[in-house]
């Protein structure tokens, strides 16, 4: 009897112990990962690429894409961000064609495609950059869930800055959200996470 | 008197092995997720005007013990989970690696920011016995 109770106890210890096993993140990523992973939102029509047309996530299906939100006149956080991401696609060496770094800008006013364009070639020529409507954009970090909000300048001139949420998000090649990486994660936590998704199946 | 005075001591050595015990035994867990749910009918609720708050202004996290947020949306809707909007039936679990500070914008919040503090797993017996009491309240305060 005494047995029985210790091995039921045993069980249902393991059980508990099995249940509660604190994994990693499903496929060992140092990014937050969705589990399970659903469909990115695609942009609508009124987002526009650096050629004007219309700007689809499709277009890079195959690839990894980094999906960064962020404006021009952004004066640290959008900087630090793409200097990284710059840094991690030279890590990733051979893998990087396989890797496509989208910024959204939350700043259309300002933020034209030329301008996103000159902007981003300063930290890697083959980041693409999004902008268009304002609804239309609206509309993409509602998607997301980003936020982003104009902050008139401290002398109440006409320039302003904006705040924006500064998480970044890795959509797998078959176009699943697969996971977000926190603002000040290094280029190699990014190049891990990267080669990661490419080794999905 | 006597059986009062050795049920004393003995009390007293069994307090004093439990506090040796609690400072010199590394903790272990059987999960290292911190689990924060959004049980379903939370939408309906704030749409009835009932304030319901799910994550705290400040998370305390321990690496190697709890070190990953783990945000389960059981609702019908999409909800935002401080800086992530996680669908209905998804789960996002965050892992740290760097005992840090992290500030998260959060519009759930009043202050608009949600902090997760990142602390090294207890090295000294002293933190091990702070980190057992504070889970402790935890718990109970859960």
């Amino acid at each position: 009897m005494r047995t029985a109770r210790f091995l039921a106890a045993a069980a249902l210890a393991c059980a508990c112990g099995l249940a509660g096993a604190g994994e990693p993140t499903p496929i060992g990523l140092k990014a937050g990962a969705f589990d399970p992973p659903q469909a990115a939102a695609e942009f609508p029509d009124g987002v526009r690429g650096p050629d004007g047309a219309p700007l689809k996530l499709a277009r890079y299906r195959g690839k990894v894409v980094l999906l960064v939100f962020g404006f021009t006149h952004c004066p640290a956080v959008c900087p630090t961000t793409l200097a990284t991401l710059a840094e991690a696609r030279k890590l990733l060496g051979a893998d990087a064609a396989s890797l496509q770094v989208v910024y959204m800008t939350v700043d259309p006013e300002r933020d034209d495609a030329a301008h996103v364009r000159t902007y981003l070639a300063g930290f890697d020529p083959t980041f693409v950059g999004g902008t268009g409507a304002p609804q239309a954009l609206e509309q993409v970090r509602r998607r997301y869930g980003v936020t982003a909000q104009k902050l008139p300048a401290a002398g109440g001139g006409a320039d302003y800055a904006m705040s924006h949420s500064t998480s970044i998000y890795l959509i797998d090649r078959d176009g699943r959200l697969r996971a977000l990486m926190p603002f000040g994660h290094s280029a190699a936590d990014f190049a891990h996470d990267v080669r990661q998704l490419l080794a999905l199946k | 008197m006597k059986t009062l005075r050795t049920a004393s001591v003995a009390l007293a050595a069994l307090a004093a092995a439990g506090l040796a015990w609690a400072a010199l035994v590394p903790p272990q867990v059987d999960s290292r997720d911190e689990l924060f749910e959004i049980p379903k009918g939370t939408y309906a609720r704030r749409m009835a005007g009932d304030k319901v708050e799910i994550l705290p202004n400040r998370i305390d996290l321990t690496l190697g013990l709890n070190d990953h947020l783990l945000l389960r949306n059981l609702d019908d809707v999409p909800q935002q989970f401080g800086p992530v909007l996680v669908m209905p039936g998804q789960s996002f679990r965050l892992p740290f690696e760097v005992a840090s500070t992290y500030g998260f914008d959060c519009t759930a919040h009043a202050s608009g920011q949600m902090t997760i503090v990142v602390a090294e797993a207890p090295a000294t017996p002293w933190d091990r016995l702070r980190w057992r009491w504070n889970r402790m309240r935890t718990k109970i305060r859960a």
